[in-house]
């Protein structure tokens, strides 16, 4: 097979399968992502779009199928250095930000640059600086987080995967946990990753955004890949009934969410 | 300042109604002394005796440091062998654990009085093995197999989400229980930990049964020798008295951590 590195994707997933006990969850994916791309995945809750993520770094196994990322066949790996190897170059951000209590911010920052890779704690630390002031939070470096905001402790979750100089991000439905007050912040965060080249595989139901920053977009449904395209495809002439309604119930709801200021008698009609 | 003041002088007559029960049971307890004996007869001898007295609980006091140290070095080994990945290695310390877990004290103090010889050889040399320090063994083993437990249960305790989050880091397994879990464990763990420490102390208590001149053997030898039923009275009131006042801090410190622990 002729394949050409310049566009081999980063991530490639062939006919991906996963069971949980007797739950299908994943039933066969395939999905591409090139280097420097922003691809987002949406669907509705419990379609399996966390399970493909965790797929993809090594933290579940698939029971059939083919990951790739980069040069590494995900699905063939075995030991814990092999795993360990991938997760180096493979970023993760999660919905509930699960950052350590016990350490301070910087140190969240620099404890897996020092034990993982080997850095040396001086070039850590500065980098873990410069990576917060990224975020715009160089002034909470002293803080723990349960002293944070659930929007700082996820801008601080994003420059703890920065830290690790990962080749490529995964966002899983960062923003829900967030008020929406603090949506914005995040999403700006990650919308200067992407303008910057950084490769991001999003999870989201911030449609508005994915549409916005997206170079792709995945539709899936009960751990199939209904549909696929560019955003203004996907969410202006989608093909399949299914994203139809899903968007129409998706988008309905995001823009409720997004008039607060509407008087309740005038938006009741 | 003059709300520092005022807010201080608030608290005061607070406290004072808080521990009105207590001082109120103090008081009557001294005026039936005062009134039901004839106090002279009966705290001369008390006082007689004290010296002796503090001296057996100043044993009770090393057993139960040496019981609680010792089981929390054997009781972290054998936690730590609990997490083993391999089901050989977890096989022993599961065995250990339920064995002492569920075994009265009183038993092992008598198991361990009575299966280690009075002397031990060692390098040629004859040590003595005296019947207190098999005592401070015999709780060692329980404390050890509560810490074993206390310690699963901190572990157990951490999210799983904080092993998936250092996973996806990069971290190993060793790693992220020495860098992730176990210093979340310890905080966690210190509550549970002097709750076991009290109940080691009052089991020391047990000791004077297979013949350690403790603070329970000393009493019981005052009695015998006074015989008089207002000192009998009193000086198991004053052995009482000694286990509380060195109980009940521990239990309120502890009660205190663990509303800290939840709050935060
Ligand atoms: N460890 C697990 N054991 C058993 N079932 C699981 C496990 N993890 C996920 N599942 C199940 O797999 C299905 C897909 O879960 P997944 O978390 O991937 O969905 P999702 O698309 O991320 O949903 P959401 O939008 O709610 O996060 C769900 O039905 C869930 O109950
Ligand atoms: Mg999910």
């Amino acid at each position: 097979m002729p394949s050409n590195d310049s566009c081999a994707p980063l991530i490639a997933l062939r006919d991906l399968h996963l069971s949980f006990a007797d739950t299908r969850v994943l039933r066969g994916i395939d999905l591409d992502v090139q280097r420097g791309q922003a691809v987002s995945i949406i669907g509705p809750s419990g379609s399996g779009k966390s399970t493909l993520l965790r797929c993809i770094t090594g933290l579940l196994r698939p029971q059939r199928g083919q990951i790739r990322v980069g040069d590494t066949a995900v699905h063939e790996l075995r030991s814990d250095a092999e795993f360990i190897a991938l997760r180096k170059r493979v970023g993760f951000v999660f919905q509930q930000y699960n950052l350590f209590p016990h350490l301070s911010v910087l140190e969240n920052l620099t404890i897996a640059p020092c034990k993982v890779l080997g850095r040396e704690r001086r070039e850590a630390q500065d980098e873990a600086r410069r990576l917060l002031g990224k975020v715009r939070l160089e002034h909470k470096e002293h803080a723990y987080p349960g002293e944070l905001s659930g929007g700082q402790q996820q801008r601080v979750a994003i420059a703890r995967a920065l830290a690790m100089r990962p080749e490529l991000i995964l966002f899983d439905e960062v923003t829900s946990a967030l008020d929406p007050e603090t949506v914005g912040e995040v999403l700006r965060t990650i919308r200067e990753l992407i303008e910057e080249g950084m490769t991001c595989v999003l999870v989201t139901h911030e449609m508005r955004f994915a549409e916005e920053i997206s170079d792709a977009v995945y539709f899936t449904e009960h751990g199939v890949i209904v549909e696929h395209g560019s955003p203004r495809q996907l969410f202006n002439e989608p093909r399949s009934p299914r994203t139809r309604a899903f968007l129409q119930h998706a988008l309905g709801r995001g823009e409720r969410e997004r008039r607060p200021l509407v008087p309740a008698g005038a938006a009741a009609r | 300042m003059a709300t520092e003041l005022s807010l201080g002088s608030r608290a005061a007559p607070d406290r004072l109604r808080r521990h009105a029960g207590k001082i109120l049971a103090l008081a009557a307890l001294l005026v039936w002394l005062a009134a039901g004996a004839p106090p002279r007869e009966v705290f001369a001898p008390l006082w007689e005796w004290s010296p002796a007295l503090l001296k057996g609980f100043a044993l009770n006091i090393l057993i139960s440091l040496l019981a609680i140290g010792l089981g929390t070095l054997l009781g972290l080994a054998i936690g730590a062998l609990n997490l083993s990945p391999l089901r050989l290695l977890r096989l022993p310390g599961w065995l250990w654990v339920q064995a002492f877990r569920n075994a009265p004290l009183l038993v092992l103090i008598y198991f361990t009085t009575y299966v280690f010889p009075f002397e031990i050889r060692v390098a040629g040399h004859y040590l003595p093995f005296p019947d207190w320090l098999k005592v401070t063994l015999g709780l060692a083993l329980p404390a050890s197999a509560n810490v074993a437990e206390v310690f699963r249960g901190a572990v157990a305790s951490i999210p799983a989400t904080q092993w998936e989050a250092a996973r996806s880091l990069g971290f190993g397994r060793g790693q992220i229980l020495r860098a992730i879990i176990l210093p979340q464990c310890c905080k966690r763990m210190l509550p549970p930990w002097m709750n076991l420490y009290a109940v080691i102390t009052m089991g020391t208590a047990l000791a004077s049964l297979v013949g350690v001149h403790d603070l329970i053997d000393t009493a019981q030898i005052a009695t015998n020798t006074v015989n008089r039923v207002g000192f009998t009275v009193l000086i198991y009131a004053s052995v009482l008295g000694l286990f509380f006042a060195y109980c009940y801090p521990i239990s309120r410190f502890t009660r205190y951590l663990e509303r800290r622990h939840a709050f935060q």
